[in-house]
């Protein structure tokens, strides 16, 4: 079982893929309740938006979708703020133009290569060591932000005007939020792909949310949940020779369902 | 000296303006309840106290120790996070955050335990805010006002989705409040049977009249 691991490739996918889902699951948690559950999506298709563009130009990857898709995020945040464009419909917008572009670009350069292919549905050879490095980089961010800031974050995503005039600069959190949601997306997509990456953000906070009724409760059982998925995602797609971030998914999934029952039964029990 | 003075203020949402000149101001242990018809502007001067609004023109002058961000707000409407996972403690102890500290003290747990026993709400610590009825879950969003402030709090239609018997206990335990702890209150309110509890009243309509409760009683009777 542990044999995989010997494999210098699945060593890094694991090493990315698991920072990446406990980062997903816990911004997950903000991202469903304040009703943003597609922000993942819309970012991860300006994130392919992107790398096809940096493809066809030999620009490196990273560098150019990192910045785009935190521009995006800010931009989203901002619309949904004012309220002048409606959160969903701004999502699509900027998720069917990204989508365009990226095409677009792949189809003036050198028509559908295996990369983009990957793009879209992930590789689990993708993983390089600077991706492991950014992993952890973003990791630190990521738990320091819910360490820190626990309160904080509560209280904006529970009640923005209230905290709002307790003093709370509210945007600057919801910024906070939106900047790592952007640099996750992007490192997680090239494992799981353009299509599939969101399903890390969303499923485990609902999953999470099924048995457990108090915030802390639910952060701490969304990113065991989402960290359990992942790996035993990526075991079966190893073992399996399925596709990865399919597989994963699909292990997200069977969970819900199975905390889904045990919610049910407990209801009917009590 | 009044904790807060509206001096001479214009108000207006969007570009159009829903109160002129509007002076009135509230002095500590005060209870001022705020009435008038949808469109008065109720709603526009409650943000402008909270800072979440500037005004058009005039100025709110917070003083007697008073700063802006220690008013304990309890929003209208807040009662609707259906599917929020949160406890009773966690919203309780959410009013903590304008202490400017990143963590919780002892002292502060002290604190929002004394406003949970206040407002009957101890025992309901561990359970799950979306499960109250809304009685209860005024109760706690009033905890948290409390945790919020020591001077005053301002509550947005604190009654509008009770019935009569769950209204009536929160206006009983919001004049303890009143009382006991000489906390100042500015409530907005339709019901006008909540004016019984108030010291002054401020109607907000085509000429905004502020005076005493008993003025006001003899005026509209």
């Amino acid at each position: 079982m542990l044999g995989m691991f010997s494999y210098g490739f699945i060593l890094r996918a694991a090493v990315v893929g698991t920072l990446v889902s406990l980062c997903a699951s816990l911004l997950g948690v903000c991202l469903v309740q304040k009703r943003f559950s597609m922000i993942g999506d819309g970012l991860s298709h300006v994130g392919f938006g992107a790398l096809a563009v940096a493809a066809a130009l030999g620009l490196a990857p990273l560098k150019v979708a990192v910045p785009v898709v935190i521009v995006a995020a800010v931009i989203l945040l901002r619309f949904s703020e004012n309220g002048k464009i409606k959160g969903d419909a701004s999502i699509a917008v900027f998720s069917t133009g990204a989508l365009a572009i990226g095409v677009m670009a792949v189809s003036l350069s050198d028509g559908l290569n295996t990369d983009l292919y990957n793009y879209m549905f992930g590789s689990i050879l993708a993983m390089s060591n600077s991706d492991v490095l950014w992993s952890i980089i973003l990791a630190v961010l990521v738990i320091l932000t819910f360490v820190l800031f626990y309160n904080r974050i509560f209280s904006v995503i529970f009640d923005e005007e209230f905290a709002k005039a307790t003093g709370i600069k509210t945007s600057r959190y919801n910024m906070l939020i939106a900047i790592l949601t952007a640099v996750t997306v992007v490192l997680g997509m090239r494992m799981m792909g353009t299509m599939l990456i969101s399903g890390l953000i969303i499923f485990p906070a609902l999953t999470a949310k099924q048995i457990f009724k108090g915030f802390r409760g639910v952060i701490i059982c969304s990113a065991a949940v989402s960290v359990f998925c992942f790996l035993a995602g990526l075991t079966a797609s190893f073992y399996l020779s399925t596709p990865t971030g399919a597989s994963i998914v699909i292990v997200n999934i069977i969970v819900f369902l199975i905390f889904g029952g045990a919610s049910i039964l407990r209801g009917r029990l009590s | 000296m009044a904790q807060i003075d509206v001096k001479n203020v214009t108000l207006a949402y969007e570009s159009l303006t829903v109160t002129e000149n509007l002076s009135f101001s509230v002095n500590e242990g005060e209870y001022l309840c705020i009435v008038g018809e949808n469109g008065s502007g109720k709603s526009t001067l409650v943000k402008a106290i909270l800072s979440l609004k500037s005004v058009k023109s005039g100025e709110i002058v917070f003083s007697d120790g008073l700063a802006a961000n220690q008013i304990g707000y309890l929003p209208q409407h807040s009662a609707q996070k259906a599917d929020f996972p949160a406890t009773v403690y966690d919203v309780v102890r959410s009013g903590q955050i304008g202490s400017g500290r990143l963590f919780i003290s002892k002292k502060d747990k002290a604190d929002i335990f004394e406003n949970m026993e206040l407002l009957g709400i101890a025992e309901l610590a561990k359970r799950s805010f979306a499960e109250l009825s809304g009685g209860q879950k005024q109760k706690v969003l009033l905890a948290r006002a409390l945790c919020a402030t020591k001077k005053l709090i301002l509550l947005d239609e604190p009654t509008a989705s009770l019935d009569p018997d769950a209204a009536e206990e929160l206006y009983r335990l919001i004049e303890r409040i009143n009382k006991e702890r000489r906390i100042t209150v500015i409530m907005v309110t339709h019901d006008m049977h909540s004016v019984d509890y108030a010291t002054h009243v401020l109607h907000m309509g085509k000429d905004n009249i502020f005076t005493t409760r008993d003025g006001y009683v003899r005026r509209f009777g």
